[in-house]
């Protein structure tokens, strides 16, 4: 499956990733490249292989509902681009 | 002091040869006057790891020594150091000082290792070569000329050049496995789940496993067994009882098992790697090893259905990095889209986002059924293989990697070219078992790296295949020309 400019520049929007324009163009066909390679799967007969997900087929293990995290918020909002008051700043969503 | 292996070092810190404080002090130097021709550090942590030296020196001199007591090592950078930065080798993080360690950093303070430093890496483990670091290509110290392999090139370069006597590093494609090959080291990765991934910057969690680069399976031995635990903080890690991995590296090898599969002899191979690879196998011969011809038959599915998985897992991880909490943010946000946008468009290089592409398509709608469906059922196939495998044989030997290093730029726009590098070590990331690369030879003056793969948790026989070897051949005592 080949991809083209237009592809990328949605799939770039879902990601939330800027890419210009040329890029975009150069990117599809990098991505086209990998897709072909990817493609191989196809061939495969998968019939009634059930997909896998953890290499030993583990199931989420669980824990008591108990508090084990300390109070970092100070440490944690030092390395924030920007805070006040505890809070994260970012650029304003609701006018 | 640099030419000497880990169980040297101990040693010789117990006996009172010389003190931690020396030892590290005289790495340091060595980083200092040669690193800037190999670029394998990023950060060089020099008065944490003075004061971890005399600490060690301190506890040395009462006898109440931890194992790798006073023993120098380097870090992966993708592995988090509290109040150091850990960069993953991003502009993403370059500002990123992280909060806490991860558990197999802890594990190694507790054991007394020094740590020397943070190494380069590909941006957030995703290449072969080094060359997509923000920080700059990492060169390997058998040419300067060419790659040290990738990720984990900084932690091989910095082994190879005899900056660190080990570091740890990180595989989800072969990332330990193929820069030990390229830079003639010992690199084990374990099975999955057998060592902590908290506090490891995450690129595909299913596949992600932290190892050790090493000079010798001996010295990959003491490393590992500090470096696995179970850990109630990652939820994947598997609670199994730990062994002495050291313990069995004498065995005899006699009535064991190899498994060649002819899949991992056929086109695309080097043919001088091949070579080399048939040599060891006769020596595995010598030392009273079976040798038995196997088929996995599905070998061929493996870079694509890892093309398919890495990055669908890597799109949904590395969407954390959104410049609001930490790492790059974008100057001037007209509005939160373009915050995140831009942030990322910034923070992120070419290789990084070229896989969050292909990983959102994957996964988007009506393309999850035929990818990532198709993939992850693929995927067991490919470990049926190796179950089928094991019935019958102890380890599975091949090559590691296709070719010896190459030269910078030499794969060109194409990715799948660089992809196909990782060819013999996707497979064994995709099945979860543990693999290991020592060196086997050399072809035209480059390292030539023998891939044992083992069954789940049987690192200790992969160690002890591996040592056994060592103990018959001497290539991993060579060293490259410049540093011998």
């Amino acid at each position: 499956m080949a991809v083209d400019q237009s592809d990328i520049e949605k799939l770039a929007e879902l990601a939330r990733l800027q890419i210009s324009h040329e890029a975009a163009a150069e990117t599809a066909q990098s991505i086209s490249q990998v897709l072909e390679l990817v493609d191989q799967l196809q061939a495969a007969d998968t019939r009634n292989v059930s997909p896998m997900a953890h290499p030993l087929d583990a199931l989420q293990r669980l824990r008591p509902d108990t508090v084990t995290e300390t109070d970092q918020r100070e440490s944690l909002q030092a390395m924030a681009p920007a805070t006040e008051d505890g809070l994260y700043l970012v650029p304003r969503v609701i006018e | 002091m640099h030419t000497k292996t880990i169980a040297e070092l101990i040693s010789g810190l117990r006996n009172k040869d010389f003190s931690s404080s020396e030892l590290t002090q005289h790495f340091l130097d060595r980083i200092a006057a040669k690193d800037e021709r190999y670029n394998s550090y990023i950060s060089v942590t020099r008065d944490i790891a003075l004061a971890q030296a005399q600490a060690a020196d301190e506890r040395l001199a009462t006898g109440d020594a931890p194992p790798l007591c006073g023993v120098p090592i380097a870090h992966k950078d993708i592995f988090c150091t509290q109040g150091v930065r850990t960069s993953c080798g991003s502009k993403m993080l370059d500002n990123f000082i992280a909060p806490y360690d991860a558990t197999i950093v802890d594990n190694y303070q507790r054991a007394g290792a020094v740590m020397l430093g943070k190494t380069n890496m590909d941006e957030f483990a995703m290449g072969s070569s080094n060359e997509t670091s923000y920080y700059g290509p990492v060169k390997n110290p058998w040419n300067i000329n060419c790659v040290p392999g990738g990720s984990s090139g900084g932690s091989a370069a910095a082994v190879a050049a005899l900056l660190a006597p080990g570091a740890t590093a990180s595989d989800t494609g072969g990332s330990i496995r193929q820069p030990a090959a390229l830079c003639g080291l010992t690199g084990i990765k374990p099975t999955y789940g057998r060592v902590s991934r908290y506090g490891m910057i995450a690129f595909a969690s299913s596949l992600d496993q932290a190892g050790v680069l090493t000079r010798s399976a001996e010295d990959a031995a003491i490393m590992l067994n500090v470096m696995a635990s179970f850990d109630d903080k990652d939820s994947t890690c598997v609670d199994q009882p730990l062994e002495d991995y050291t313990a069995g590296l004498t065995d005899d090898l006699t009535g064991l098992t190899v498994g060649v599969p002819d899949e991992y002899f056929g086109e695309g191979l080097n043919p001088k790697t091949a070579e080399v690879v048939q040599a060891a196998i006769k020596t595995y011969e010598s030392l009273g090893a079976t040798i038995k011809p196997i088929s996995l038959p599905h070998t061929h599915l493996a870079v694509p259905a890892y093309y398919v998985i890495a990055p669908a897992e890597c799109s949904a991880n590395l969407s954390r990095f959104d410049g609001v909490r930490y790492g790059h943010r974008c100057e001037d946000p007209k509005d939160l889209a373009d915050m995140y946008k831009r942030s990322r468009g910034e923070g992120f290089g070419d290789e990084v986002k070229r896989r969050i592409l292909v990983g959102t398509y994957a996964l988007s709608a009506g393309y999850y059924d035929a990818y990532y469906n198709k993939a992850q059922q693929v995927r067991r196939l490919i470990k049926q293989d190796f179950v089928d495998a094991f019935a019958d044989v102890d380890v599975i030997l091949g090559p590691t990697s296709p070719n010896p290093t190459f030269e910078f730029g030499s794969k060109g726009d194409d990715p799948v070219a660089m992809y196909l590098e990782d060819i013999y070590t996707i497979a064994t990331n995709l099945a979860g078992l543990p693999g290991l690369s020592i060196p086997c030879g050399l072809v035209d003056g480059k390292p030539v790296g023998l891939q044992l793969i083992g069954n789940y948790f049987a690192e200790g026989k992969l160690l002890n295949v591996a040592h056994q070897f060592q103990q018959a051949t001497d290539f991993h005592q060579q060293l490259p020309p410049e540093t011998a």
